[in-house]
């Protein structure tokens, strides 16, 4: 981790909510003056990591540094930064003047010297002529200027943003997006600021951190994050993508959806198998001919404005996403190309599932808090510690719950081509993840059964 | 028309029905005569007497303390059930609803069980029942009413509030000052003039807790008034007076809804 100019450092920061890991052991740093995006889904860890840095919240273990003080036992009060709330959090009982001056009477200014900051704060936000309105009487858009008012007002060295323009209508958050920007630009303090928006985040920050499960997924510029996604779920979170399973055939040559690609990664070894991600703007389309890398139907075709978007089924019945300047007719064939800088290669996360369980007796195991049947081990003495492994595709899930050996939730569907990945969080609080052709639902709750034959069982 | 006619005249008649026994005590506070129901003539004697102390002295006497018990019952009700509403608030969600079921209890329960198992509990400690015991049970049955007229201004809070004000370098206490209790002040007047009324309106609860060194409040001296025969003509004047004054109280508790709830 670099020392150099950060300002906020958190080591190994994890916070239970009882049994439930909210955020698990996160490792940042925030530099000087960056604008920093935590981004990812809707109650996945990265609210309690602002609230955590604000101090309303105290983590479990870990520890957070701003300008090199630890501030981990720090009461809110008395720490070197300014919170905007997603639902503005204005006092009511306050007029505008007296919302903005609240922290500086605290601090016992000089009302002149109030006065002049509060102007100030205003006309950053654009609010001049404002000080003596009710907040109730303000839009949504107008009472979160007051709000950032409030907070730049204090001279904060961390301005801390939780979803500020959530609650606004489209336009409104369009253009608060850029005044938010210039603000950065002419204040000079770090920003950092939470959104499940990927857009948003793409166009505001510096440094983009992706966040789900309450672990950090990936840390990097805007560009690196669309470009050079490190895992799946980075790549379908960030913007709209293919991602199909493939396979590394050697150094810059890959294989998918029943073809060889020319690519320029290289590292991953001789026949690996590979998440392969392709951007819809990248896959080029042309009439088709005998040098056609890929051929394939239009399935559908929709006008989206600037583009026309387009899925495209090829001949090995996997589905592309494309995006392009020019329609072709649903029902006709068109020649796929891809340009072997646009191939994007990710190293496979895991292979098949992989669980802790104990043997019983030689037909069964047990895993995830149940005993399952399976093939006749040998080799391993009942009630040893084992490793339990099973592919993705021989989990089967069940509409009735009742019907599964343990039930559990969809949280994560991953589009693959030609089927879906999901991920199954267990109400034995593990993940299990499934390859299935049926259409599931996030949030859907299910049964899972796994036939005995497909249960490897290996000793640890 | 007929139709409406008819309905109107139902509802005056219930109106009038509803407050006959009031309106008599009132007109006839205006007349000298001893006897309720006899008039003779107007006049405002009974209530310069009632102001000029020509009447027995424990009257008055019943009047202050009526006044003192529920001056101090409400002021400390309203103490308690302001910290005790905030308390409740931040529970968790489970816990909030068993607090907010064992706050309904005392309201529900009929005030002669309440009286009976006070005066019980008083004896038990060996307290001597006077003054302090009154002012104890009548806030015992107030507090209650005055969490359940702050928490609805809570839960329509914003819970950032709080931490809006700690994050811009309040502490917990100033913040609680300076945010918190601007937001539930309403709920607190209108719970402390509840509280107000309901402790001077208390009979049955107090009867069993006023011990006998001789201490009378307004209920407990027209009932030992009323059961000596007749009732000293002053109290006409007096419970014009108490009526008009909870009746204004009334309005302006509603008044503060309805401010409230238009925010």
């Amino acid at each position: 981790m670099q020392k150099c100019d950060s300002i906020i450092e958190i080591k190994h920061v994890s916070k239970y909510f009882g049994e439930k890991a909210v955020l698990d052991d996160v490792n940042m740093c925030i530099s000087k003056g960056e604008f920093v995006t935590i981004l990812g889904p809707s109650g996945r860890g990265k609210t309690t990591l602002l609230r955590l840095i604000a101090g309303f919240q105290s983590a479990t273990s870990g520890e957070i540094t701003i300008a090199g003080r630890d501030i981990t036992q720090t009461p809110p009060h008395k720490r070197p930064v300014n919170t905007v709330f997603q639902k503005y959090a204005l006092f009511p009982h306050l007029n505008v003047f007296d919302n903005i001056a609240f922290g500086l009477k605290l601090k016992k200014l000089p009302s002149s010297l109030i006065e002049q900051k509060m102007k100030h704060a205003l006309k950053m936000v654009g609010m001049t002529g404002y000080e003596y309105r009710d907040v109730d009487s303000l839009s949504g858009g107008q009472q979160q200027r007051v709000a950032i008012a409030r907070a730049i007002v204090n001279e904060p060295e961390v301005l801390l943003l939780d979803e500020p323009l959530a609650a606004l209508d489209l336009k409104m958050r369009k253009d608060m997006q850029m005044e938010l920007k210039e603000m950065h630009r002419s204040l000079g303090i770090t920003f950092v600021y939470v959104t499940h928006d990927q857009e948003e985040a793409l166009t505001l920050s510096d440094t983009i951190v992706v966040m789900s499960e309450g672990k950090i997924q990936q840390i990097s510029t805007p560009i690196d994050i669309y470009n050079e996604p490190v895992n799946s779920f980075v790549a379908d979170f960030i913007g709209e993508s293919n991602i199909l399973n493939g396979m590394m055939i050697k150094d810059r040559e890959v294989s998918f959806a029943g073809h060889c690609f020319e690519c320029v990664d290289t590292g991953f070894g001789e026949m690996s198998p590979v998440d392969v991600v392709i951007r819809p703007e990248d896959i080029i389309l042309f009439d088709p001919n005998e040098n056609a890398p890929l051929t394939g139907q239009v399935a559908s075709c929709v006008f989206k404005g600037v583009h026309y978007e387009m899925a495209i089924v090829n001949n090995g019945g996997y589905e592309f996403l494309v995006q392009n300047y020019h329609s072709y007719e649903v029902g006709s064939q068109v020649g796929m190309m891809i340009k072997p800088t646009e191939i994007h290669v990710m190293k496979k996360e895991r292979m098949y599932n992989t669980l802790e369980g104990k043997l019983i007796d030689a037909t069964h195991v047990e895993f995830l808090g149940t005993q399952f049947a399976c093939s006749e081990v040998t080799g391993i003495e009942p009630g040893a510690e084992v490793w339990v492994e099973v592919d993705f595709h021989n989990v089967i899930l069940e509409d009735n719950e009742e019907d599964g050996d343990l039930t559990g939730e969809v949280t994560f569907i991953l589009y693959k081509g030609n089927h879906y990945h999901l991920t199954v969080w267990t109400d034995w609080d593990e993940n299990i993840f499934v390859d299935t052709h049926d259409v599931w639902d996030d949030g859907d709750r299910v049964g899972i059964t796994i036939p005995a034959e497909y249960i490897r069982v290996i000793k640890k | 028309m007929m139709k409406k006619i008819f309905a109107q005249a139902y509802l005056w008649l219930l109106l009038a029905l509803l407050y006959a026994p009031i309106l008599i005590i009132m007109i006839f506070s205006f007349t000298e005569s001893k006897v309720l129901g006899n008039w003779t003539g107007f006049s405002t004697k009974l209530y310069t007497s009632l102001f000029a102390g020509e009447v027995q002295c424990s009257l008055i006497s019943a009047i202050w303390n009526t006044f003192a018990i529920a001056t101090i019952a409400a002021s400390v009700s309203t103490i308690l059930g302001s910290i005790a509403a905030i308390g409740i608030y931040n529970l968790k969600v489970r816990a909030r609803q068993v607090m907010l079921f064992s706050n309904a209890i005392p309201m529900v329960n009929a005030d002669i069980i309440t009286g009976v198992s006070l005066f019980l509990l008083f004896v038990s400690l060996g307290v001597s029942q006077g003054f302090t015991t009154v002012v104890l049970a009548h806030i015992t049955f107030c507090t209650p009413y005055v969490v359940l007229s702050i928490m609805p201004r809570l839960q329509r809070m914003n819970r950032n509030i709080y931490e809006a004000a700690l994050d811009l370098g309040a502490t917990p206490f100033q913040a609680l000052r300076k945010v918190i209790l601007p937001e539930i002040r309403p709920g607190m007047i209108s719970g402390f003039i509840l509280a107000f009324t309901l402790s001077i309106d208390d009979f049955a609860i107090t009867i069993f807790t006023i011990g006998n060194e001789g201490l009378e409040t307004l209920s407990t001296f027209i009932y030992a008034d009323a059961r000596k025969g007749g009732l000293t003509p002053e109290l006409r004047p007096l419970s014009t007076i108490i009526f008009v004054t909870v009746l204004l109280l009334l309005v302006i508790i509603n008044r503060c809804a309805e401010k409230a709830a238009k925010k």
